[in-house]
């Protein structure tokens, strides 16, 4: 199975040594040849320097025989539109984008896009864990 | 008229002050604190601050009326790409305009379907195509909504249209000559004029025909 990730920060570069070690065929596209480092010394997979708003470069990572592909550079418009990309003009099956702005997240959810917002989950996960702790209720508070 | 201008800089803040200038209504949002501030001298309540892209931040520009026109005209074409899909697709504004910053980003914004578009560097080229003097065929306009496109032709001597009259030459379907300029002077095309060499004939034909045209027109 083939997967283009486009972004190699901290989340990309996770998901990218995560899939690889799963069996997958990953592909890596980053702007800075640094984030290489994040994939560790031995990386097996592609690496392609460049912005992934560039077809040619989508092309060259293999988006058109891709099973999924990750969206997960620092920009939320920039993740947006190549998401739709990947999709639209590529027609990839599997294509996973994060947006942190929860509103545009959902927005584009509701418009048949896979959209994670890792603020969302934050969140939610905060909120759990708030309810989670032993606190007195506010009617339990007595005031002196 | 209501209109809302995303991105205050050099293009942003001079389209915002003409239409000012035209009496519209409107509201300018510019993200950078020190372009804010200066714009706030200027346009006062007219100017907001925030990222356009922000659904809020468009709420309280009065997105949802909606604006007649919403002008998407920052330095970043994905941020351009998405103000134009949010106006459109959430708050139904009725028209959007793009300003395309980087020409071979073009294709996405036709992918997503955002039209009219702008950019400033492939007007230039065209222009520049205009100017030289052996161009065969360049693109004038393309008419994206109606899957149109024109072209100017500059026909020579060794062309084969050149002393054929219009109606004989073998055009291709979704083609036809607007008009024919020669020496300054510019003329309808009409079935009995004839073309002569040093013509420079204005064509409209759906995108893909350019080859067929350039076979009538330029080499047998």
């Amino acid at each position: 199975m083939k997967a283009v990730v486009i972004g190699c920060g901290r989340v990309g570069s996770s998901i990218s040594l995560q899939l690889q070690r799963e069996g997958w065929d990953v592909s890596v596209v980053d702007e800075n040849e640094d984030a290489l480092s994040r994939l560790g010394e031995h990386w097996p997979g592609v690496f392609l320097v460049g912005h992934g708003m560039d077809t040619d470069l989508l092309r060259e990572a293999g988006i058109e025989e891709a099973d999924a592909v990750v969206v997960a550079t620092d920009g939320d418009n920039t993740n947006i539109v190549i998401g739709q990309v990947a999709q639209k003009r590529f027609g990839v099956g599997c294509v996973v984008t994060r947006v942190l702005d929860p509103a545009r997240a959902r927005l584009y959810r509701e418009r048949g896009m896979r959209t994670i917002s890792p603020t969302e989950v934050a969140i939610g996960e905060l909120m759990e864990a708030v309810r989670a702790c032993e606190v007195p209720t506010p009617t339990q508070v007595v005031h002196r | 008229m209501y209109v809302i201008v995303a991105g205050g800089g050099k293009v942003g803040a001079n389209v915002a002050r003409s239409l000012m200038r035209l009496g519209h209504e409107l509201t300018l949002i510019e993200q950078r604190r020190d372009r804010f501030e200066r714009l706030e001298d200027e346009f006062e309540h007219q100017v907001q601050r925030g990222d356009a892209t922000e659904l809020f931040v468009l709420e309280r520009a009065g997105i949802a009326r909606p604006p007649d026109i919403v002008l998407a005209l920052t330095g970043d074409d994905e941020d351009n790409m998405v103000i134009c899909q949010l106006a459109k697709e959430k708050y139904g504004v009725p028209k959007v305009i793009a300003r395309v910053n980087d020409p071979r980003n073009q294709a996405h914004f036709d992918l997503l379907g955002i039209s009219p578009t702008i950019c400033a560097t492939s007007s230039i080229m065209a222009m520049v195509e205009h100017e030289v003097p052996e161009h065969e065929l360049i693109h004038l306009l393309e008419l994206r909504k109606e899957n149109l496109e024109i072209v100017e032709v500059q026909i020579d001597r060794d062309s084969p249209s050149a002393g054929k009259r219009v109606e004989k030459l073998e055009l291709p379907e979704g083609a036809r000559l607007i008009s024919v300029m020669r020496e300054g002077k510019a003329e309808i095309a009409v079935g009995s004029t004839t073309l002569e060499a040093g013509d420079q004939v204005l064509a409209i034909l759906e995108p893909g025909k350019e080859d067929e045209l350039r076979r009538v027109l330029l080499r047998a």
